[in-house]
């Protein structure tokens, strides 16, 4: 168990360094020069090799690769190569933490009607119920984006009036409703089907019909008992789509005109911003790789049964 | 575990008539009386002849424009009304919907049944470093978020295979490599590798570790036959049940990253149509998707009724195969 741990805690690090790689020569080698695109109608061949020595674009790739990371590592990703002068921090770390309040919110929708409806759903196996349950949650998830937004902005901005239709205020402002709706309301269908599988699951041990035949009442069954083991895969899945929320927040922001990461992600990729975007994808796979790591610790914890070779 | 499996997997009263014949039979007969599962079957059915048909099925040419008649409803001519170019809807759908058709159909070639397929099979059978090897690339891969890895690789990706495709359009005189949109379908083909491969090669590999030392394997290996051999006869048909189920969830989930790449420009090129590109044409890139809404609704709700068939009933079918291939969940 500790050799486990101990093994992955110490691969983790690799990871991240072999996914720096990948992010580097995709910037590296990505279309576009950096100079061309920071001294534009200034362009000159003598400024431009000033300006490549002075970034440091002459040395070896491998060279600007061990800068970068080392820089990364103590929190500088350089600066834009568009807004010029402004470090990469600079104009990330207010967006990130709007992306990550709007999704904190998403999150928090999802989660409060996807698990109760599965569990819901399970429960009321073998009646019209159930299937009503997975398919309208289904016919939500499908549903893009593109359509959910406009169609919220209009129910609830145009006809009914009791929200703004954008902008952004914070975590307890109302405008934040319909865009965490927009990103919330399609996960809920991950959450009911999950927890409705692990729930059929549950219901059909032995403990559950010794539990029942110990005459304990219903209710501390349904919770005690079937909610609280078919909770447990549920965490498997809440690391994925919470760093995966972060990301999936684009085309929202974007309707909602949120001033989070996703503007400036599209943005930059059209502007060959190639600083910015390099630090969004690797704060993303960071995100991702320590919500994987942290989950499968919390797995073991929360149910012993579990051990991990 | 063992003796309720067994349990579920007695035979039935119905089973009983359907004696002798092969498990896929089997699956499809349990299918047919899925009746959402059939019902998701023939929109999808429907909605990819549309897409493979639409050059018989056009009324207009795609990039046809006519300026005299433009943003009007539906009316006999143009049976989904007409852009702000003049270009006739209805033949911009299903043109669009061939673009979805070829993505999705390549991805799962080359993605899902080409990469994760092999590696999965190799990985579990052969274990050891091979098996290392290939599960630490697929955790670098999914160490990425998926949609900005996809819109990175697309833009980065693209004048690269741009200019590889002009170069060969030059030097061996094949021409409308460019024009026909192959560079695209390449571009996005390889953006979604990513997404595609790792999720089927870890189902198949789980699989085969586990029948790898399944009796019948076992006896296959001691009456001499080859690796190959086991691994097609033997391992490979016990692996398609549950790799159909997740391919099947999986294509919903490609179609709808393939109308977000087009719908950031990322995707196919313009002039050639896609269900991205006609939503994000109809609301300006989303910023006035409230005004298409109210106004010209068809535009907008033509192309987003056909994404949300299709993603609707990717994921019905999936749920109807799971009932079907996996007993104890019915």
């Amino acid at each position: 168990m500790l050799a486990y741990m101990v093994r992955r805690l110490m691969w983790t690090p690799v990871l991240l360094l072999i996914v720096s790689i990948i992010v580097f020569v995709l910037g590296t080698y990505g279309p576009g020069d950096p100079v061309e695109v920071r001294l534009g109608q200034n362009y000159t061949p003598q400024a431009a090799e000033r300006l490549r020595e002075q970034l440091g674009l002459n040395d070896s790739p491998a060279v600007q690769w061990g800068r970068y990371v080392w820089d990364a590592i103590r929190g500088d990703f350089g600066d834009s190569y568009v807004f010029q002068g402004r470090s990469v921090g600079e104009i990330l770390g207010p967006r990130l933490w709007v992306s990550a309040q709007l999704n904190i919110a998403a999150f928090t929708i999802t989660l409060i009607f996807g698990v109760p409806l599965g569990f819901y759903a399970a429960k009321r196996q073998g009646t019209w119920r159930d299937p009503a349950v997975v398919l309208t949650s289904l016919a939500l998830f499908a549903l893009p984006v593109f359509i959910i937004a406009p169609f919220l902005i209009w129910l609830f901005a145009l006809q009914l009036d009791w929200v703004p239709v954008s902008g952004w205020g914070g975590f307890f402002d109302k405008r934040i409703i319909l865009p965490a709706a927009t990103i919330g309301v399609p996960g809920i269908a991950v959450f009911t089907r999950l927890m409705r599988a692990s729930t059929l699951d549950v219901l059909g041990q032995e403990y559950i019909r010794t539990a029942r035949s110990k005459g304990l009442s219903e209710m501390v069954v349904n919770y005690r008992h079937i909610a609280r083991n078919a909770l447990i895969p549920i965490m498997t899945i809440l690391g994925f789509t919470f760093a995966g929320l972060f990301a999936g927040s684009l085309i929202t922001e974007l309707i909602y005109g949120i001033p989070g990461v996703g503007r400036i992600s599209l943005d930059s990729i059209f502007a060959r911003d190639f600083p910015v975007i390099t630090a969004l994808v690797l704060i993303g796979a960071t995100m991702l790789v320590f919500a994987n790591l942290l989950i499968d610790f919390a797995y073991t914890i929360v149910d012993p049964r579990i051990r991990l070779q | 575990m063992t003796a309720d499996s067994l349990d579920q997997k007695a035979p039935q009263p119905r089973a009983r008539s359907l004696k002798g014949r092969s498990h896929f039979r089997l699956a499809f007969a349990r299918l047919r009386r899925k009746k959402l599962g059939m019902a998701a079957m023939t929109v999808l059915s429907l909605i990819y002849l549309a897409g493979i048909f639409a050059p018989v099925l056009e009324t207009h040419g795609y990039s046809d424009t006519n300026l005299l008649k433009t943003q009007e409803g539906p009316d006999t001519e143009n049976f989904l009304g007409t852009d702000r170019l003049g270009r006739d809807t209805y033949t911009r759908l299903i043109w669009g919907i061939q673009t979805t058709v070829i993505v999705t159909v390549a991805t799962l070639l080359t993605g899902a049944l080409l990469l994760g397929l092999t590696l999965g099979l190799i990985a579990g059978y052969m274990r050891g470093a091979v098996d290392s090897v290939i599960a630490r690339v697929g955790e670098v891969v999914s160490a990425f978020p998926d949609i900005l890895l996809i819109i990175l690789l697309a833009a980065t990706v693209r004048p690269r295979v741009l200019n590889w495709a002009r170069s060969v359009e030059d030097g061996t005189g094949i021409s409308g490599l460019v024009s026909s949109g192959f560079v695209d379908f390449v571009v996005i083909g390889i953006a979604l590798l990513p997404l595609s491969w790792f999720g089927t090669m870890r189902l198949v590999r789980g699989q085969v570790l586990q029948l790898r030392n399944a009796d019948y394997v076992e006896a296959a290996r001691a009456m001499g036959m080859s690796t190959p051999r086991i691994l097609f006869r033997h391992v490979l048909p016990n692996v398609i049940s549950p790799l159909i189920v997740t391919v099947s969830f999986g294509m919903g989930a490609v179609a709808g990253t393939e109308i977000a790449l087009s719908f950031f420009g990322l995707g196919v090129q313009p002039p050639r149509p896609s269900l991205g590109i006609m939503i994000a044409e109809a609301t300006g890139r989303g910023s006035t998707a409230t005004s298409v809404l109210t106004q010209h609704p068809e535009q907008l709700l033509a192309p987003i009724a056909v994404v949300w068939l299709l993603i609707f009933s990717w994921n019905i079918l999936g749920d109807a195969l799971t009932d079907v291939f996996n007993p104890r969940s019915r």
